[in-house]
């Protein structure tokens, strides 16, 4: 019953916002109850799955291979649990920063039908099940990404349509030769079902499809080009939440398939994934340094990490993964408070240029701070979240021998860092230009009311700085953390424990 | 019938991937067509195509004697129509506020927000 709550939450808020659609200030109200009630929910399911182990509902309640399975490991918890903070935190955001117009436009509803496909896909267990909420979240971030239709985002979300669909096609292709194949869709008993076959062809062929399908969702290195063409086109609201949860399900869906399902590949998959996650990391990070604009250095920047998160299953340990999962926690968290930062440095420059804009530290020093906090946590500077995450990543790769890779990842952090300090130095650090022509387009981007302006900056503060706290105890808490991380990665290295969990059918 | 829908679905995923490639924006939302339509094809193909043996248990049995035809495929297929029919729709809207607003139809001037 605990498992439908973080599907059944955003569906009911959305539902509810859709029928107040002439009601902005409703469907307002709406969005951050719905976000809060499914923050308390996920929690409530985290801490029960930790206490008493993985979990399992049958939708409709028909026994076990057949219909749909919903179940929570810690992985699918955890991940439930960083979509409700996320959302949480955006929803406030928007209330400051999203413009009326949009929010006219269903922008709450929206949201919440985003949130329902990405808790959905982190619960489902079912691949064919999996296929329908990336979906779910396509279609609901297709219009949130072209919602304003503006020309850049119009631009920027043909690019998206099209390699997002592309990427559905050939999962589905994928999952009928599976179907061909075992004759079953039921996560679990696909991993049965598949270990005499592991070696033929078909089954190589049917983790390939997998790898490219949930490579371009994840953004993977030659796969990524329709991450940082579009990612920086819609307000920074919808960008934040992009940046925090989309790509992650990518991630979790590789996870997920390669740990339950093609495990017998165990030589050639984490080889490949190994390699692609070099290439992306050192492509992503390369991109970031030439960029001149806030949200498309944040972007390449997100490339960049994902091969850092699929570094732990490219080297197929226990700690490996463990780094993973901690690397997923971490980097949800601070990239979306990064692209927040960037909006309220939007909001008070009007510009996301780093030639605009400067100056900061001077005028806006507490924003600075809330600058500086995410950025150094993505480079990895100690003691907050993003160290602790390389230093487990790092320690996994020297146990497991893999030296280039480490070298990569520790060469990739140093230019993360460099790319961060140019948005430091461009600015917060440089004197602003004095520019007549943008000073007019300042004045005339400021709102009209005192009062909603004060509102504006308070709420968009509030909640990057609620993130930017969360960074920081990830990294004093470290311990904590990354016991859940290691109980996460146990489960997925010994999938027994979720293969009879789906299957065997307790009391419902 | 195998050979014959064989050859069906690979025609329309190369030319859908073909299409995938051209320039006009309206011949990459034919190819995404194409390419879910082959697909779906593949999924209804690889159920194994039974004819005449519906999946009725008969009376007295317990199961239904194999081989049947799977319903299952087409289950998955018709939500597969169902979903793609829903994005293909706005990927066309979107195609048309896209040239309306950016004035051309060709995919080599729509790379502003590229690099």
């Amino acid at each position: 019953m605990r498992l439908l709550f973080p599907i059944a939450i955003p569906l009911t808020t959305a539902v509810l916002g859709l029928f107040a659609w002439r009601w902005r200030a409703v469907q307002r109200g709406l969005g951050v109850a719905g976000a809060a009630a499914l923050l308390i929910t996920s929690f409530e399911l985290l801490k029960s799955v930790w206490q008493q182990g993985p979990q399992a509902t049958w939708v409709g309640n028909w026994p076990p291979p057949f219909g749909i399975t919903l179940i929570a490991d810690l992985l699918s918890a955890i991940m439930v649990a960083l979509a409700a903070v996320i959302g949480f935190a955006v929803a406030l955001y928007s209330l400051a920063h999203v413009d009326p117009a949009r929010e006219a436009f269903g922008y709450y509803p929206l949201l919440h039908i985003l949130l329902m496909g990405v808790c959905g896909a982190f619960l489902t267990g079912d691949l064919f099940n999996l296929y329908v909420w990336f979906e779910v979240m396509l279609m609901a971030s297709f219009v949130l990404l072209a919602l304003g239709g503006e020309r850049a985002q119009l631009e920027g979300a043909i690019k998206y349509v099209t390699l997002n669909l592309m990427a559905s096609t050939l999962f589905l292709t994928a999952v009928g030769l599976l179907y061909g194949t075992v004759g079953t869709l039921n996560m679990a008993d696909v991993a049965l079902k598949i270990r005499p076959l592991a070696s033929s062809g078909i089954t190589t062929s049917i983790a390939f499809l997998l790898l490219t399908a949930f490579g371009i969702k994840a953004a993977i290195f030659p796969l990524f080009f329709w991450l940082p063409a579009s990612y920086h086109t819609p307000p920074v609201a919808v960008s934040a939440v992009f940046a925090g949860l989309l790509t992650k399900v990518g991630v979790y869906a590789l996870l997920r398939v390669f740990t339950l399902i093609f495990i017998e590949q165990e030589r050639t998959i984490p080889t490949v994934v190994l390699a692609l996650s070099a290439l992306t990391m050192l492509t992503g990070v390369l991109g970031a340094v030439v960029q001149s604009e806030f949200r498309r250095i944040l972007s390449f920047n997100i490339v960049s990490h994902i091969g850092y998160m699929i570094l732990g299953l490219g080297l197929f340990t226990t700690a490996g993964l463990a780094g993973s999962i901690f690397y997923i926690i971490h980097h949800i968290i601070v990239i979306t408070n990064l692209f927040l930062v960037s909006g309220l440095v939007h909001a008070v420059q009007g510009s996301f240029d780093l030639g605009r804009l400067g100056g900061l530290y001077r005028t806006h020093p507490g924003l600075a701070v809330l600058f500086l906090i995410p950025a150094l946590s993505l480079s990895g500077v100690p003691p907050l979240s993003g160290f602790f995450a390389k230093l487990l990543l790092v320690r996994a790769g020297l146990h497991a021998e893999q030296w280039s890779i480490v070298a990569i990842a520790l060469g990739v952090s140093l230019l993360t860092l460099l790319s961060m300090m140019k948005i430091w130095a461009e600015v917060f650090w440089k004197p602003k230009e004095s520019d007549p022509l943008t000073e007019g387009s300042v004045a005339s981007r400021v709102p009209p009311m005192a009062e909603r302006a004060a509102m504006r900056s308070r709420l968009g503060l509030w909640s990057s700085a609620g993130l930017a706290v969360l960074t920081a105890m990830i990294g004093l808490g470290a311990d904590f953390v990354l016991a859940f991380a290691e109980a996460a990665a146990e489960q997925l290295r010994h999938p027994d424990l979720y293969i009879s969990t789906m299957l065997q059918r307790g009391h419902p | 019938m195998e050979l014959l829908l064989a050859i069906v679905i690979g025609s329309l995923y190369a030319t859908g991937l073909y299409m995938l490639l051209r320039r006009s924006v309206v011949k990459l939302i034919i190819g995404l067509g194409l390419l879910s339509n082959g697909s779906n094809l593949l999924i209804f193909t690889i159920g194994r195509l039974v004819r005449g043996r519906p999946p009725i248990v008969p009376e007295g049995e317990s199961s239904v004697p194999s081989p049947f035809a799977d319903p299952l495929p087409q289950a998955l297929i018709l939500t597969a129509i169902v979903i793609s029919f829903g994005v293909l729709a706005f990927a066309l809207v979107l195609i048309h506020r896209a040239y309306q607003k950016v004035g051309t139809d060709d995919l080599d001037d729509l790379k502003t927000t590229d690099m």
